[in-house]
């Protein structure tokens, strides 16, 4: 046994309302430069629909992950290593800008300077990749709320399936379908496949934390990833040609705080803390025969953080008290192990990821409610999740490889939680019978309660800072600004002697600073220069008055009208 | 410039041939000038900008021509690469006694030598063709790029010539005895300038252009090919990384007041070391 930390995830699909916050505010942390407009480290997809990029779940078109060969053994499912350096000049299943969306802005510029005519002048879309006008077509989320379901609904690989093999239709007329929000980043795999069809091995995961991260140095452009990740959750920064994705926010994640997604999360529907795992039995869990037993596989190997033979061995592996500590109070070893109401997204793809998902019982609650019946009553609850086979086979078919009895039990889980605690807020007897029907106790319900309802943020956010004795290797801190301007957005044109994309790479928070400040006072992205200098209100960020916050008096712009 | 290649086409003995000082300068001197600027520019590129070390694929942009046309160029040049490596390295004397006969060796060279550069050409053209007319790749051409492809089509166009015109002509020149032995000499630190001198014109120019391309190469987007992943082969799949033992910048100088707070080495003074 080698214990190892692993910083993870667990997210309330419940509790999402589909507002976007976290991917806007992880776009502002973490994309928002030249090279990255199509990058979405976090998208909400809207389920059933196509999800970013495009039928991304189709792997028999795309290809990602993992496959067993003929002697069980995990084999790459886009091909062995020599069959990817033959295809390195082109490679053969990688999405185009077509499958994501070719990003755009608007000629805002037109609104305030059109001459005076007789039509209404108007912001026309701007390509962000030709500065050409563009029509737009299709973009991170255009099927947004079941948005174009009745025509495009079936293009999703997973109501294809399911159509396939049931014999009801999943139906998207008004009132017979449903739906929910999918919330996804990267999943910082145990067994991630983007590492493994990294050709530079620049693609590592910290031994500390476990965050899957990319060498930006190391990193060549080969973009066999983006073809290794089933979950398309690998980019291609198209300015710096180097990959790029979800960083789980480490600078932050180092000192204790939330990523950025969580932190901004209006649901509150995400959970950050610990798992330990088993690194030596990864691949074995990960190479089990049959696809419906990985979830078990996959549970086996997080390790129990109160078991002493756990803690003794881990403590070994130089794992710190206070890291142990935060794993005995870890939400996600919670949700995940103890109440087994979280699951893995796509456990097929033999990743063995880490961002876990408590499915939502919204869709079963909701049928109910519109057929007229009580959503609240543990009878009519686990009577419609045996018998609304559409939505519960479309999420066994997300979380458990079409496995309907584990999704049920999760289901009927979260029934039983929604009936318990309705007897006690109406000052009722809780009916036992109903935590035992689904294998619990009553404690346990009340215990569920608390974190998936009213937890705080030190209880959904249990984070270890990384340790002191590190911390002058921490990679923000004393980040050095011996190079002005840099690489990255703030540097990006007028960097290195090579072009752009040249010189060494600038420390986060220093590239951040130079974005938000090109942003504050840089023109139109499409490269009008007429508004050049001058301050974005929507990006001005309130204090002071910078320079380039009002437009110049007449005087000093040579009286221009 | 060419001044002491009186000779184009015939084919004399190395001995017979005058060297000159431009011959001196160009076969004798300048090659070792090529392989300082190739060694020193790419440790020099290695150690300062391995962020721009990278192919810069527009595949994102456009595949349809890039999915035929990169291959071609790519397995074209890399066979171009084989067959220089033979024809430069291995002396004639060696498949004499192979019992390779020279007719027979160069039916062979110039058969894979011309279907390797007609690929490799037709692969370049294609290549570029779509760089001029797809927006979005051109507008991600930088003038190093432009410069390179001027450099590399030269290159390799005066390479296809030489070859074609060694078919039809009737005293072709032996490569094999002057450009051969002045490419072997250069390694052992003692330049035949001589064979070199006694080539032609038409070889004399595409070592030229060949030496101007590898001048370039550490300055341009051609790194990649120096990190080529054949490592891939052998590496395990799943890579593990302490945060620890990462060198993320080295010894940077931290300026005036911007030393890292609350760290051990902060009284250390300016310079930040990862020593503990």
């Amino acid at each position: 046994m080698r214990v190892m930390a692993q910083v993870a995830m667990v997210m309330a699909l419940d509790k999402c309302i589909g507002c976007h916050t976290c991917s806007v505010t992880c776009k502002q942390a973490w994309t928002n430069r030249a090279g990255t407009e199509y990058v979405w480290f976090n998208n909400v997809e809207t389920r059933p629909g196509q999800g970013y990029p495009r039928r991304y779940e189709d792997q028999e078109k795309w290809k990602g992950g993992w496959e067993l060969n003929r002697r069980g053994n995990l084999k790459l499912k886009s091909g062995g290593r020599l069959q990817k350096l033959f295809g390195i000049f082109a490679s053969p299943v990688q999405p185009e800008l077509d499958d994501y969306y070719e990003p755009w802005t608007y000629d805002y510029e037109n609104l305030l300077h059109a001459p005076a005519g007789d039509d209404f002048p108007v912001a026309r879309p701007k390509s962000l990749i030709t500065g050409d006008d563009m029509k737009i077509e299709w973009s991170a989320n255009w099927d947004d709320n079941l948005g174009g379901a009745p025509e495009m609904g079936h293009l999703d690989p997973i109501v294809e399936k399911v159509r396939k093999e049931s014999e009801d239709k999943i139906k998207f007329e008004f009132e017979q379908t449903f739906a929910f929000y999918l919330p996804r980043i990267c999943e910082h795999c145990l067994n991630p496949s983007c590492m493994a069809s990294c050709p530079s091995g620049a693609i590592y995961k910290r031994s500390e934390d476990g965050i899957v991260l990319v060498d930006q140095d190391r990193c060549r452009g080969w973009r066999q990833c983006i073809t290794g990740c089933p979950y398309k959750k690998m980019y291609y920064n198209h300015k710096s040609g180097k990959a790029e994705k979800c960083t789980f926010c480490y600078p932050r994640i180092e000192v204790g705080i939330p990523t950025v997604c969580a932190e901004t999360c209006v649901g509150r529907l995400r959970y950050i803390g610990l798992f330990l795992y088993d690194a030596d039995r990864v691949t074995e869990a990960a190479a089990t025969p049959d696809e419906r037993d990985l979830y078990e596989a996959h549970l086996d190997i997080l390790l129990d953080p109160h078991d002493p033979e756990v803690l003794a061995a881990a403590r070994e592996d130089g794992i710190a008290e206070d890291w142990l500590d935060a794993a005995q109070r870890s939400p996600v070893y919670k949700l995940a192990k103890e109440l087994r109401v979280a699951l893995p997204l796509h456990p097929e793809y033999r990743t063995m990821p880490m961002v876990w998902y408590v499915p939502p019982l919204s869709p079963v609650v909701d049928l109910l409610k519109d057929q007229g019946h009580d959503g609240e009553d543990a009878d009519n609850l686990f009577g419609a999740i045996e018998s609304l086979r559409i939505p519960v086979e479309y999420l066994a078919e997300l979380f458990t490889a079409g496995d309907t009895e584990i999704i049920t039990l999760v289901l009927r889980r979260l029934a039983a939680m929604r009936s318990y605690m309705r007897d006690i807020a109406l000052d009722d007897e809780p009916d036992e019978s109903i935590a035992e029907a689904v294998g619990m106790t009553g404690s346990q319900i009340r215990e569920m309660y608390r974190l998936m309802a009213i937890a705080k943020y030190d209880e959904r956010y249990v984070i270890p800072t990384a340790h002191i004795e590190d911390a002058h290797n921490l990679e923000e801190i004393g980040c050095s600004l011996d190079v002005d301007g840099g690489p990255g957005m703030g540097g990006m044109g007028q960097t290195g002697v090579f072009g752009e994309a040249s010189g060494t790479p600038m420390p986060v928070a220093v590239e951040n600073f130079n974005a938000l400040q090109a942003r504050q006072q840089g023109g139109d992205p499409t490269g009008n220069e007429k508004l050049a200098g001058r301050v974005n209100l929507l990006n001005w960020d309130g204090r002071g008055a910078p320079q380039g916050l009002f437009p110049p008096k007449d005087h000093e712009e040579g009286h221009s009208r | 410039m060419m001044q002491s290649a009186p000779v184009l086409l015939a084919a004399p003995a190395p001995e017979a041939v005058d060297v000159g000082v431009w011959d001196i300068l160009l076969w004798g001197a300048l090659p070792y000038i090529v392989l300082a600027i190739v060694i020193g520019g790419t440790i020099w590129r290695y150690k300062y900008d391995q962020f721009g070390w990278t192919t810069r694929s527009s595949q994102l942009y456009e595949s349809r021509i890039l999915r035929i046309a990169s291959p071609l160029f790519h397995f074209g040049i890399l066979a171009v690469l084989v067959g220089h490596l033979v024809g430069l390295v291995i002396p004639r004397s060696w498949t004499d006694a192979a019992g390779l006969s020279e007719h027979a060796y160069h039916i062979m060279a110039l058969g894979i030598g011309l279907v390797a550069g007609f690929g490799t050409l037709v692969g370049i053209v294609m290549l570029i063709y779509r760089r001029r007319t797809t927006g979005p790749v051109f507008m991600a051409t930088t003038k190093n790029d432009k410069f390179m492809y001027v450099m590399l089509v030269a290159a390799l166009l005066t390479g296809l010539g030489v070859t074609i015109i060694s078919v039809f002509d009737t005293t072709p020149v032996d490569y094999r005895q002057t450009v051969s032995p002045w490419f072997r000499s250069i390694w052992i630190l003692q330049p035949d300038v001589q064979a070199m001198a006694a080539s032609g014109i038409g070889f004399q120019t595409h070592a030229l252009f060949g030496m101007a391309l590898f001048a370039i190469w550490p300055f341009t987007r051609l790194v990649h090919a120096f990190t080529a992943p054949v490592h891939y082969l052998f590496r395990p799949y799943i890579v593990y990384r302490s945060r620890d033992s990462k060198d993320t910048a080295g010894m940077v100088p931290i300026r005036r007041g911007w030393e890292p707070i609350g760290t051990q080495d902060r009284a250390r003074g300016s310079t930040r070391s990862r020593t503990r």
